[in-house]
């Protein structure tokens, strides 16, 4: 029961990253492939509908990780006080800035709105990637199941005196803002047209080489941080493929913008962005965090699960709740097919 | 003031701000669904103008919606957060009960809400008449769903019910059943979105009572006041019986202490009195300058004019809510409120069964600016049952004292508090502004709708 706790949790974090990461994607390149109010608006229309409920898949995901492992809600939200609180500020300013941006018709207001939508995205990125990079790294828990990080202290990697920005973590920022950038531009190819689609195209094709050449890096940078963590991926041969893959998808996706298959293009792009963190969650199992100090104190899927009976009942209540969200997901993306039209009626 | 001062004003703060705007959406999706199904039938019977009007107030008032739904939902997400981030312990204790209906809240009621709201407010043309009411219905479930996991979640921390305490002193579900459907969760719920209809229709009232003075919109501010008077007046009596008498019947049987407090009743008695005014004084305690009604506070929470009172002497001092004065004031402004805003609407609904609602300019002015009165109603109910519920965080099993996070410090709870502070008062700038602007350019389609669309 823990194990598939642990997988559906992590089924609706991937799902979340793949879904409001395009939209932190379109608002990242907001101000490079939209220049003028019409074509700004396309971008907020591309992603308008359905921004919202992506981002209850995080909201979801957080409701089952207290109902599942509250030992690891409890711990991984008290510990990471800080950067949380930017997460919850920065989403907050981007959801205003998506919803309250065209509403006056003022071109300073507008612009204004523009800038705090694109500069919340970033760091969006940035911030959830540097959460990532925490979980792969391991955070300082100790024998009473506690800890707490400060935002940064010296900025290395290993040691006692861990910060949740280091260099390593850092690190995975930038992979995080480069990846959800490519993501981003390719939903924009496919959703959009005329010169927003076209400033998309070149970024896409641009940033996809980007992302695979930090991708190597970051691989590199892992096995140095956290031997353990690559070495368990090591022994794990069935997981191999997953990684492989996503590796293929990142290569074949600018092709097909090139060849114009834009529906294709972005699939392989969720395809990546799913297979990357299917291919750590699949390493880091069953481990929810990892304990810097002693492998002892480690909080994983079995330590901090709810009991055995409670998550029978839970199951009960996901699998249909999931079934209808699907559902609702289905019918919302089916009714906004195709490219934005500028006459889609928003009150 | 320590980490856990600093984690109490955060939470009361986000929450209270968070609910100003759920109140609205909850109440207002009922209103919408009824101008949107007024439309429907009016088309049925090829009543074009009535159509029209119904249409133009739906369209009027799911603009504001969307406004209001959006400040809603980016103050919601951080008190998901906070139960984690704030009071961790809390979270490590009880999250294998309450972790289910947050998990219900998010699963059957935000999403629903989310992906249909895309398809309400950008969908009009896409779906036709009635799968756009049928998106508008998608919204209204999903909202009242939403509230009421998020009752039956605080429910259970002033009621806990269907638990067992596990090897580890750790809380599991034993009963789901019990747990969900939990009697206090049922009052607590109805009273609720009773209290947000009511918002919602003094809201609507209020702009349809403007529109009526201004001599503008005359046909929409016509039946704009009929159906939020009609609404308004039902809600405000559901409001007071059945769901304030029995959830006051809940308190007094199951927190004895909290209904002392409220009351401010210091000794025991039978026959007891009802205050109607008074300030309570703690050190000396005794209640001073009181108006007083004999007998019936024993009617009201026991049923029997001679039903014993238990006062807060007997009672230990450390079970005695923390903030008495606060407590007492918050409940008689809520029952205050709740009696002037029925009086209002009683008055409302007389004048408009006699037809003469339109032409008393007297009313119309208390209807247009008796708005905020629900808002504060709602908000001292909250605070009358949260700071009634001092000094348990879940009652009887866990105090509000052992529920924060061990390690976050004073400093760090104070920056974050101060950060939601100021980001929610440029928050509240902007949805003022626009909202003020979404009323000024009133009902009728904007000449320049489609350039302020996204
Ligand atoms: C428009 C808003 C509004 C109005 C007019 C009233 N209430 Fe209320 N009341 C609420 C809005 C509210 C609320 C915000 O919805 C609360 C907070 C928690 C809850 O369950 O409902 C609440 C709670 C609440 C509680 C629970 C307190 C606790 O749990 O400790 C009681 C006993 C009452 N109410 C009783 C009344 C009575 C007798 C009223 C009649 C005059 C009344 N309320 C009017
Ligand atoms: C329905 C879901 C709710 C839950 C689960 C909940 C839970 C909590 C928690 C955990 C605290 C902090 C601990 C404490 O001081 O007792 C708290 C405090 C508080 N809540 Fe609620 N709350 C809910 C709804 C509300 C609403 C809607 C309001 C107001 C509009 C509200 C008003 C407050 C206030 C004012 C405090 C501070 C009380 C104090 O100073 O002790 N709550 N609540
Ligand atoms: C501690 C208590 C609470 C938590 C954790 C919470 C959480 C949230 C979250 C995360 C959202 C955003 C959902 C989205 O993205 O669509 C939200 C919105 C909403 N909440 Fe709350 N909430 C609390 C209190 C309440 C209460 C007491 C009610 C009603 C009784 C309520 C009703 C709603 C509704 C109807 C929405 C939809 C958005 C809106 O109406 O503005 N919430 N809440």
């Amino acid at each position: 029961m823990a194990a598939t706790w642990y997988s559906l949790i992590a089924l609706m974090l991937v799902t979340y990253a793949v879904l409001d990461g395009f939209d932190f994607g379109a608002g990242i390149l907001h101000l490079v492939v939209a220049k003028t109010d019409a074509e700004r608006r396309e971008v907020l229309g591309a992603i308008g509908p359905v921004w919202d409920g992506n981002e209850v898949w995080l909201i979801a995901s957080a409701g089952v990780l207290v109902f599942a492992f509250p030992r690891a809600y409890a711990a991984a939200f008290s510990g990471l006080y800080l950067p949380l609180m930017m997460v919850l500020w920065l989403l907050v300013l981007r959801g205003i800035a998506i919803e309250f941006r065209s509403k006056v018709d003022h071109p300073l207001w507008r612009t204004g709105f523009d800038g705090m939508f694109a500069l919340a995205s970033t760091i969006m990125a940035v911030v959830l990637g540097i959460a990532l990079g925490n979980l792969v790294r391991g955070v300082p828990v100790d024998e009473t199941g506690w800890f707490q990080e400060d935002l940064f202290t010296n900025f290395r990697a290993t040691g006692h005196d861990l910060g949740a920005i280091d260099v390593y973590t850092a690190l995975v920022g930038v992979f995080a803002v480069v990846a959800l950038a490519a993501h981003g531009a390719t939903y924009l190819v496919w959703k959009t047209s005329g010169p927003v689609h076209e400033r998309s195209v070149a970024a896409a094709r641009r940033l996809w080489p980007i992302v695979l050449a930090i991708g190597a890096g970051l691989t590199a940078a892992t096995a140095a941080t956290q031997p353990a963590h690559f070495a368990e991926l090591t022994h794990r041969p069935w997981l191999w493929p997953v990684p492989a893959l996503s590796i293929a998808c990142a290569m074949l996706c600018p092709r097909a913008i090139a060849r114009g298959e834009e529906g294709r293009a972005f699939v392989l792009s969720c395809a990546f962005i799913a297979g990357l963190l299917a291919a750590t969650v699949g390493t880091l199992y069953p481990v929810l965090l990892r304990s810097t100090i002693d492998p002892r104190y480690t909080i994983d899927a079995y330590n901090a699960a709810s009991p055995r009976a409670t998550l029978v009942i839970g199951l009960v209540v996901w699998l249909p709740a999931m079934a209808l969200a699907i559902g609702y997901f289905t019918y919302l993306y089916r009714s906004f097919r195709g490219k934005v039209q500028t006459e889609d009626q928003h009150y | 003031m320590g980490s856990l001062g600093w984690s109490r004003l955060q939470f009361g703060f986000t929450i209270t701000y968070h609910y100003l705007f759920p109140q609205l959406t909850m109440g207002l999706a009922l209103v919408i669904l009824v101008f949107k199904g007024l439309a429907l039938r009016a088309d049925a019977s090829k009543d074009d103008a009535n159509k029209t009007v119904y249409d133009d107030l739906a369209r009027f008032w799911a603009r504001i919606f969307g406004i209001n739904f959006a400040v809603g939902v980016v103050t919601g997400i951080p008190m998901e957060f906070q139960f984690g981030t704030n009071w961790a312990r809390f979270s490590d204790y009880s999250g294998g009960v309450i972790g289910l209906t947050l998990a219900m809240e998010g699963m059957f009621a935000f999403f629903a809400e989310s992906a249909f709201l895309g398809l309400f407010l950008f969908g009009e043309k896409k779906l036709g008449p009635r799968g756009h009411f049928g998106a508008g219905f998608m919204v209204f479930l999903g909202s009242w769903l939403s509230g009421y996991f998020i009752v039956a979640t605080n429910a259970f921390m002033q009621h806990p019910v269907g638990h067992a305490l596990d090897a580890h002193g750790k809380l599991v579900l034993v009963d789901v059943w019990t747990y969900l459907f939990n009697s206090w969760a049922f009052w607590e719920y109805a009273h609720t979105m009773s209290a947000a209809v009511i918002t919602g229709a003094f809201v609507v009232t209020a702009v349809a009572a403007y529109w009526a003075l201004m001599g503008q919109h005359e046909r929409h501010a016509r039946s704009a006041l009929r159906i939020g008077v009609i609404v308004g007046l039902t809600a405000c009596i559901m409001q007071l019986f059945p769901t304030g008498d029995q959830h006051g019947k809940l308190v007094a049987e199951h927190q004895p202490v909290a209904l002392a407090a409220m009351e401010g009743k210091f000794t025991t008695e039978s026959h007891a009195e009802l205050a109607i005014i008074g300030q309570p004084n703690v050190d000396e305690r005794r209640l001073e300058n009181p108006i007083v009604v004999p007998y019936v506070l024993s009617f009201l929470a026991y049923g029997s004019f001679g039903a014993t009172v238990k006062g807060l002497d007997d009672f230990p001092r450390d079970t005695w809510p923390d903030n008495i004065e606060l407590l007492y004031f918050s409940y008689h402004v809520m029952v205050g409120l709740g009696t002037i805003l029925f009086a209002i609407m009683a008055g409302a609904g007389l004048l408009l069964w006699k037809d003469r609602l339109m032409r008393t300019r007297a009313a119309l002015w208390v209807l247009m600016l008796a708005w905020p009165f629900p808002y504060i109603a709602t908000t001292a109910g909250w605070m009358t049952a949260e700071l009634g519920r001092q000094p348990w965080l879940v009652y009887g099993l866990m105090r509000t004292a052992h529920g924060t996070s061990p390690r976050v410090s004073a400093g760090s709870v104070a920056f974050s508090t101060l950060g939601f502070m100021g980001l929610y008062t440029v928050l509240g700038l902007l949805f003022v502004f626009l909202v003020v602007r979404a009323i000024a350019r009133g009902p009728a389609p904007a000449a320049g709708g489609a350039a302020e669309a996204h």
